[in-house]
């Protein structure tokens, strides 16, 4: 694409203050290294395509049930007093009113433990010590009210999974069978800080419709071709009306305005590594770590994982399982040695591969999207917002 | 609680000042409403670090296992019996621990308040005459607090220190007439498959993070059987047959040495009550050797000794 086309672009996002032509310009830049189109033809295609439309509360159920006869549609669902994100079977057993679910949605993306081969070790058998890939499900599917922050993460995992390197296949299929509706938050949570770490409560990374509760109806707002296909075939027609869109950028200004905390990352990339590594700071922070694995398993953006053969007789599996670098076993060596054997260090690890690696490694932020889930579940208030603090004003 | 704080205070600083101890293990407010971090502080300026409430929940003998120095420790009723079972199985020595006991009126459980309050997030919580009252953006809400306590405050019968060197206030009244088992006779009325349908459904949300193992006292092996690789004794997949290995063997390792502190299920993230495991077995040690978990330093846990009187009508 030349130069003079990039302005052209740059100019009409300028003009526009809607959120809605950033979310396409990001995808156009993606379309264009993809196909090879020029960049004008794509943008304007997208911007007559998408529209604004609304939907009353009411008839929010009749919109899943369209979605449940063409997707498979997972959603925040409450059970007792825990609500994460589940596959749903009839329209009404979505809980919306929750902020943040226990867990992140990451498990539907990268499954706590996932059966990856199978094989038999069976002598004489054609199949013997052949991994074999196991089939599964990759009809299309939608995540429904899945908060702006998580769609974040999904972003930020990419750049492990789905690389010029590596292409994790399951990653990388999960991710373009699913489309994301977001839901953004009205009131985020106290423990929140995506604005200090690149999203908002509205923000449209890594979504591909955007739905906003504006009293008796929720405002839909297309972000890619994924969601308008999504529209579409919820055969919702009632266009947004100019009251709806007021009150949309009434919500966005109002979110903001509620924001919990903050922190602060400026001076994260500056610092040398190794004196961050070896600051005082870190014995403090430490201490009461009970070294559990709840902020990693709740965390959107961790990522690791341990793989394992289950074999049972002749026959198993390969699995790849979560992991967690609180986990002593994380490090160890099959000869014994375990380069992370004290807790100091494994805790240190957490936060040093979010806030100081991945921002030197990636440089694109933090590995931390502001969910505030660890800060939520951590039974000893290890609260990752100071942890930012101390990173942040550390001096060697 | 005010009148805690200042006794809290006074004992930390003095025992700092005088060098008696190396550090103080207490609590702090936590960063959030309800919540509170246990600290070791070790000089006299960082004493006003320390605090008291309702949400000091944890159990800080969690943090004595294979500690060196001397070490004071802040202990509410089953803090202290913990300390008395570790004491027991030589995890600590008696002669490291400063023991500050704390009388407790039970402590407050942070999500059954949450629950209560449906999604309105509290700012502001403060506590007097027998309430929690709490403060958010545009709601105020007075909780009784008797009726919010963790489930294992509310029939605890041990609410006293058992073991202390200081007490931050007069013993307080102990529970008489609470039964410990309501739940429990529940569950052994249960025909077979009902109770075994009721283990794997309470079971079903663990996603195996092991806070509960964590978070207990009592759980300080060096290296847990689930986490031992040569040979690996257990699934690392969340495959029901080894989440329900791990919490039913780690609940028999407790026989007789839980003091259902309510740490485990403090910790757990979703929900599951890993007590009823403990519980049950606390029950038929209490039924079997007449055994109380740790409350005296003379009686190790019945499951730790061996008599020739032993009841063995198990053995076939």
């Amino acid at each position: 694409m030349n130069h003079h086309l990039w302005t052209l672009i740059a100019q009409t996002i300028h003009r526009s203050s809607s959120d809605r032509i950033l979310g396409g310009f990001h995808q156009l830049s993606r379309l264009c290294g993809q196909t090879g189109q020029t960049g004008q033809t794509i943008f304007q295609g997208i911007y007559n395509t998408m529209t604004d439309k609304m939907v009353k509360k009411a008839d929010l159920t009749q919109l899943l049930s369209r979605l449940l006869e063409d997707y498979r549609v997972f959603a925040p669902v409450r059970r007792g007093d825990i609500t994460n994100f589940q596959q749903i079977s009839t329209a009404d057993e979505p809980y919306f009113s929750c902020t943040n679910t226990i867990l992140s949605p990451k498990s539907l993306m990268l499954p706590q433990s996932e059966c990856m081969f199978d094989f038999t070790l069976e002598k004489g058998s054609d199949m013997a010590g052949i991994m074999r890939e196991i089939d599964k499900d990759y009809s299309p599917r939608v995540i429904f009210g899945i908060r702006p922050c998580d769609a974040k993460s999904f972003q930020l995992l990419d750049l492990n999974f789905d690389t010029s390197s590596y292409r994790d296949p399951w990653w990388v299929r999960r991710r373009h069978h699913t489309t994301l509706v977001g839901l953004g938050c009205n009131v985020p949570c106290s423990t929140c800080f995506c604005t200090s770490v690149g999203g908002s409560p509205f923000a449209e990374d890594g979504l591909d419709l955007l739905l906003t509760d504006v009293g008796d109806e929720f405002a839909l707002q297309s972000i890619t071709e994924k969601g308008e296909q999504l529209l579409r075939k919820t055969g919702i027609e009632t266009e947004s009306s100019a009251a709806t869109a007021k009150a949309v950028l009434a919500c966005k200004e109002s979110a903001l305005g509620l924001m919990g905390s903050s922190v602060p990352t400026n001076n994260l990339e500056k610092h040398d590594v190794t004196a961050l590594f070896n600051a005082d700071f870190w014995d403090k922070v430490q201490f009461a770590c009970i070294n559990c694995g709840i902020c990693t398993y709740v965390c959107p953006t961790c990522w690791c994982f341990d793989i394992q053969d289950e074999v049972r007789k002749n026959n198993g599996v390969r699995l790849r399982n979560w992991d967690s670098c609180m986990s002593p076993l994380f490090t160890l060596h099959g000869s014994g040695h375990n380069p992370r054997n004290e807790k100091l260090q494994r805790v240190r690890q957490r936060f040093m591969h979010k806030l100081k690696y991945f921002v030197d490694k990636y440089e694109r932020g933090v590995a931390c999207v502001g969910c505030g889930r660890c800060v939520e579940q951590c039974p000893v208030n290890i609260d990752i917002r100071e942890v930012f603090r101390l990173m942040n004003q550390f001096k060697s | 609680m005010q009148s805690y704080r200042t006794k809290i205070f006074e004992i930390a600083l003095r025992l700092l000042v005088e060098k008696q101890v190396d550090g103080v293990l207490g609590f702090r407010r936590g960063s959030i409403p309800m919540m509170s971090q246990p600290i070791l502080i070790s000089s006299p300026d960082e004493a006003d670090q320390l605090h008291w409430d309702s949400f000091c929940s944890s159990n800080l003998a969690t943090y004595l296992p294979r500690r060196k120095g001397r070490v004071a420790v802040f202990a509410k009723g089953c803090d202290s019996r913990n300390i008395v079972l570790q004491i027991l199985e030589n995890q600590i020595k008696r002669e490291q621990l400063y023991i500050i006991g704390v009388p407790c009126q039970g402590m407050v459980d942070r999500r059954k308040v949450l629950a209560a309050l449906d999604g309105r997030e509290p700012a502001g919580v403060s506590e007097g005459n027998g309430m929690i009252r709490l403060s958010g953006g545009n709601f105020k809400e007075d909780l009784s607090r008797d009726e919010y306590l963790q489930e294992n405050c509310a029939i605890c019968t041990h609410r006293n220190p058992v073991i202390y060197d200081e007490l931050v206030a007069e013993t307080t009244n102990e529970q008489r007439e609470v039964d410990r088992y309501v739940d429990i006779h529940a569950l052994e009325a249960m025909s077979d498959d009902d109770r075994w349908q009721h283990f794997e459904k309470i079971l079903t949300p663990c996603i195996r993070c092991y806070a509960c193992r964590n978070a207990c006292p009592m759980c300080y092996c060096p290296t847990c059987f689930v986490d031992e690789s040569t040979p690996q004794w257990l699934g690392k997949s969340i495959d029901p047959t080894d989440t329900r290995t791990f919490h039913f063997l780690r609940a028999f390792h407790l026989a007789g040495r839980c003091t259902d502190c309510g740490n485990c299920e403090r910790a757990c993230p979703m929900g599951i009550k890993v007590r009823q495991l403990t519980k049950k077995l606390e029950k038929d040690i209490k039924q079997l050797y007449a055994y109380e978990a740790g409350l005296s330093l003379d009686e190790p846990p019945p499951l730790d000794t061996y008599r020739p009187d032993d009841p063995q009508e198990f053995i076939r």
